[in-house]
């Protein structure tokens, strides 16, 4: 299809005697789960149908190969196009100097009014370095069945009405909550939303920019809230042993009811298992903090050394569009940042959506949010502690050494 | 890395009596040099590209053990500052530990290996098939392995799990316990080594003289000591081969700790080879990488040393 | 503890015997039988948790069709014997000379030399990936088969030669001597007395190092960064990421990925063994 539509292009130029030839454009990109995938090739293709000129190269790489092969391509090779993250994610290579600076196509397309959601996390004092294509809100994804059958009709929505609805779980035999720690950072979903809910944004900001301590006494109370919920057997046994997606089938299975996650797993979950899911917002904790939310952001970027950048910019914009985001965000399950797209219709995007507008503050996600180094150590902390919340005070003393060693002593 | 000086001893020793024009005096110089000059010729394609690729790179990344670089941008000298923070890291340690249970139960390969060869070295019908069964386990990439042994391990679903249960026996779930996880991973480790070892064993039986075996018999040697007096002594050049490569694949242990727990749960499997990856790959700290592969690598020279010490022996024996 | 023949034992022994050994070998092979058990079973047996009973029906070619079809394995495949051949015929021809050159004359310093491709053999190989990227960098290889081709050969250079450099010393050195007498150029001694001789250790490194280039998974993961250029270890974790959920599917990959090796070694079984064990018997 691709080297027929090549030829159509060939053929079009020959006739015009066009001085234009064919135009590569290279694309690196970290989509490799199912649904990112097949987003990310109509998202291609439909580019290619509206610039039949251009020949977009796609080299698809596994997230975490993604993260090596990064820093060896935007120094050398580098593709014209790659999808990446917003926030403290971008801002490392931007402060490398290996991001270029795209404000000119928010300038020219408008999108500070079409994005407000983004504009912050795609900004470096006050330059834009990157055009954001999706992003999504978290939340626990439960099985309304499983929850009837525990006797429960309503989706918690303090801290007592959670843990109740927990105890009514564990009773029907039910584990409330599945996670696979294999990966890290789902476990860092729930340290987020708990540092908010208890700390609100400001102290969650500080402590990902490495301003305050680890040892504090706000940092603490938040795992002896977690640590009620490990105590009373929220969790499923032997996390560490599964990857995110090795976790679902406990779901699955009816043996665990709630997954605190994202949208990308509403399509891993099986047609019939998919019909009984439905999705709530973290539970309100302290009702004097504001609701605050974590809301990735996926963007796509052109790093300085690409070398067509004229047709990366005309990507961009191209994936900036209202229509555009419709799709591809709807593919995605997620959320389109630009305001004048439509939200898929499903329960799931409808609820995100729904929670992230009356959301008092936003934050990207803790290993997307806080140094890279620190965010490993942390996250293993937060690992061993779901293990072991005996150990909290030890663990807290770990990571707050790997603070102090790349954000200085406080 | 100059090229060693030839032994001009011998071949350049009567050189002025040479004749003739310039060309012709080359090509005796040539002629009368080449078993000095022809060999250099015949290492020096190889020996350039080893050391391009190879020796070169090993002295640049010990000199970046001395830096702080993210991988991009400016490296900054830092001295000994790396090699400080890595003696206070418990991760370090507890990396090290690890090394040291790999280093200790990989010995186990060999001694396996050497049971399996003497239980598999007979002459039955179809034997041949069942060794080459025995053996392929090592043919298989690390990376399958890794993957076969972690469904093995699952807890909720693995083959291991659903074998014990109607015996009434719950096992950890492997690679997610702290105090389990790096033995699950050196099980699977052992299961391509031993078999290498086997194969080893099994060519070094070949050799086995069974007249020696048949008089220590009628002398009365049996059972443990005719194994440890009269055949282990005939087995020492298989034993010594396995013994180098069991440590050295458990020093160089990655490919399973990376595809099977990633060093996890926290850190409690990791081990130095993937500890060092793991600091360049997901941390962005290429110096303190570097500062650990050195470590490794002086931690290995003790064996590589051992192992050319006793090569060395072995050719002044020979020649 | 040396076993006699078993034919001279009794009866009873030898059955004994003859039923242990399909015993032991199944258990040996437990977890390869389990991965190909799992990749014969259906996505809706995995999905209802039955991993391990009586599967409803056997998707074997269901399965291995899929992984064909919804992924690019045949590339990776492909692109595992373009990076794979080359590189053994390189490792083999510097080696062949070096070991030559090694084994056949005596100069000052040919230990040490020797000592350097043995050792640099051994390093724990992560030492060199921030180097060896920049290297290929420098060489404008990044990203072509041509990096990890040539970082291939240099690096299992070193074990060949050490490998060719004990067969070649073993040889009679009288044959030598007497080409020597005859005035046979050096050269010609190495193509035509060598050479023939060194071919059973050109077969026996060849499968061996077919083995090894074939399972490595980080070079090409530090070296390759295009989709189109991936060998079959580093699409497999691809495809991990792909069918996480669904095992079969991953399982299939992986004994397509396993596949080559183990024909290769049972093809040229003689001369893999031949190559592993080279000085296990003597030396």
């Amino acid at each position: 299809m691709k080297h027929f539509k090549t030829a159509i292009c060939a053929g079009m130029i020959a006739l015009f005697a066009s001085s234009v030839s064919a135009r590569d454009l290279v694309m690196n990109a970290n989509t490799s789960d199912p649904a990112q995938k097949q987003a990310m090739e109509d998202l291609i293709a439909d580019f290619e149908a509206a610039y039949p000129e251009i020949d977009v190269k796609f080299n698809l790489y596994d997230h975490e190969a993604f993260k090596v092969a990064m820093r060896n391509f935007l120094v050398s090779d580098a593709p014209d196009l790659i999808t990446w993250n917003a926030g403290n994610r971008m801002k490392v290579f931007v402060d490398l100097g290996l991001f270029e600076d795209v404000s000119d196509v928010w300038e020219a397309e408008g999108l500070y009014d079409k994005m407000p959601a983004v504009v912050g996390a795609s900004s470096v004092d006050g330059k834009q370095y990157g055009v954001p294509y999706a992003y999504y809100a978290w939340g626990f994804y439960y099985r309304k069945d499983l929850f009837e059958k525990a006797g429960i009709t309503e989706t918690p929505t303090t801290w007592e009405e959670f843990k109740e609805v927990g105890a009514k779980l564990n009773a029907a035999g039910i584990t409330p909550v599945t996670i696979g720690t294999k990966n890290l950072w789902p476990a860092a979903g729930w340290f987020d939303f708990m540092n908010l809910r208890i700390n609100g944004v400001e102290f969650h900001a500080d402590l990902m920019d490495g301003k305050v301590a680890y040892t504090d006494d706000r940092v603490k109370k938040v795992f002896e809230s977690w640590a009620e919920l490990v105590k009373a057997d929220f969790f499923v046994e032997n996390h560490p042993a599964y990857s995110f997606q090795e976790a679902l089938p406990f779901m699955n299975q009816g043996n665990a009811a709630m997954y605190l996650l994202a949208p990308f797993i509403v399509s891993m979950f099986p047609e019939d298992v998919r019909e009984k899911v439905e999705w709530f917002p973290f539970p309100i904790i302290d009702p004097e903090v504001g609701i605050y939310e974590d809301a990735p952001t996926d963007s796509f970027h052109i790093p300085v050394n690409a070398k067509n950048k004229e047709d990366a910019r005309l990507f961009l914009a191209f994936a900036a569009k209202a229509d555009v985001q419709t799709k591809t965000a709807g593919t995605l399950d997620m959320l389109p940042p630009n305001v004048n797209a439509s939200v898929k219709d499903d329960r799931f995007a409808k609820g995100g959506f729904e929670q992230l507008s009356k959301a008092n503050g936003i934050m990207q996600f803790y290993d997307r949010d806080t140094d890279p180094a620190l965010a490993k150590v942390g996250m293993q902390g937060f690992q061993e502690f779901l293990q072991n919340p005996d150990r909290i005070d030890q663990i807290l003393e770990r990571i707050e050494a790997e603070r102090a060693r790349i954000y200085g002593a406080l | 890395m100059p090229v060693p000086l030839p032994d001009l001893g011998v071949p350049m020793a009567d050189i002025q009596t040479l004749s003739g024009n310039r060309l012709r005096r080359d090509t005796n110089f040539f002629r009368k040099n080449k078993l000095v000059i022809m060999p250099m010729v015949f290492i020096a394609p190889a020996f350039a590209m080893f050391s391009l690729f190879v020796i070169y790179p090993i002295i640049q990344s010990i000199a970046l053990s001395f830096t702080e670089w993210q991988g991009i941008g400016p490296k900054k000298w830092v001295g000994l500052d790396n090699y400080r923070l890595l003696f206070g890291d418990p991760v370090f340690w507890t990396s090290l530990v690890n090394n040291v249970y790999w280093l200790v139960l990989f010995l186990l390969a060999p001694v396996l290996g050497l049971f399996v060869a003497l239980f598999l070295n007979q002459n039955v019908f179809g034997i041949r098939l069942v060794k080459s069964l025995f053996f392929f386990p090592f043919v298989v990439s690390q990376i399958v392995v890794g993957l076969i042994f972690a469904w093995f391990y699952d807890p909720a679903f693995g083959l291991l799990a659903t074998m014990l249960e109607p015996l009434g026996i719950k096992i950890p779930a492997i690679l997610a316990n702290e105090d389990w996880a790096t033995f699950g991973i050196i099980i699977a480790g052992l299961w391509p080594q031993t078999a290498y070892c086997m194969i080893l064993y099994l060519t070094g039986l070949n050799s086995v003289n069974p007249e020696m075996i048949e008089a220590a018999r009628l002398d009365g040697a049996k059972g443990w000591r005719l194994l440890v007096k009269i055949v282990l002594p005939q087995l020492r050049a298989a034993t010594f081969i396995a013994l180098v490569v069991t440590v050295i694949g458990a020093l160089r242990s990655f490919d399973l700790v990376a595809v099977m727990t990633e060093g996890g749960p926290y850190n409690s499997s990791n081990v130095l080879a993937y500890y060092m990856y793991d600091n360049a790959i997901f941390r962005y700290r290429m110096g303190y990488a570097s500062a650990i592969a050195t470590i490794l690598f002086l931690i290995m020279d003790v064996y590589i040393a051992w192992f050319l010490m006793r090569l060395l022996k072995n050719e002044k024996g020979a020649r | 503890m040396f076993p006699r023949p078993i034919q001279d034992s009794s009866r009873s022994r030898q059955l004994m015997y003859k039923v242990a050994l399909p015993i032991s070998l199944v258990i040996w092979l437990l977890p390869m039988i389990a991965i190909v058990a799992t990749a014969g079973r259906s996505l809706s047996d995995l999905n209802y948790g039955n991993y391990w009973g009586i599967p409803s029906e056997w998707a074997f070619v269901e399965n291995f069709s899929a992984v064909f079809g919804s992924s690019s394995i045949g590339v990776y495949l492909l692109n595992s014997v373009i990076i794979t051949l080359p590189s053994i015929v390189g490792a083999l021809f510097l080696s062949t000379l070096a070991g030559a050159g090694l084994a056949l004359y005596k100069f000052r310093g040919r230990f040490l030399i020797l000592a350097l491709f043995i050792a640099g053999n051994f390093v724990p190989f992560q030492i060199l990936m921030i180097p060896v990227r920049q290297l290929t960098l420098d060489l404008g290889v990044y990203d072509t088969y041509w990096g990890v081709i040539l970082f291939q050969i240099a690096f299992q250079t070193g074990f060949c030669t050490f490998f060719m450099r004990n067969f070649i010393a073993d040889l009679p050195f009288e044959l030598v001597e007497a080409a020597r007498a005859e005035g046979v150029s050096e050269w010609n001694i190495l193509i035509h007395v060598i050479v023939p001789l060194v071919r059973p250790a050109l077969a026996a490194l060849a499968v061996l190092e077919f083995t090894f280039i074939w399972n490595d998974f980080f070079w090409p993961l530090i070296l390759i960064q295009s989709d189109e250029l991936r060998p079959i270890t580093l699409g497999l974790t691809t495809l991990k990421g792909q069918y996480i959920s669904s095992f079969n599917l991953l399982a299939a990959g992986s004994l397509i990925a396993a596949l080559p090796p183990v024909m290769m070694f049972f093809a040229m079984q003689r001369h893999f063994i031949a190559g592993l064990t080279l000085g296990a018997s003597k030396g």
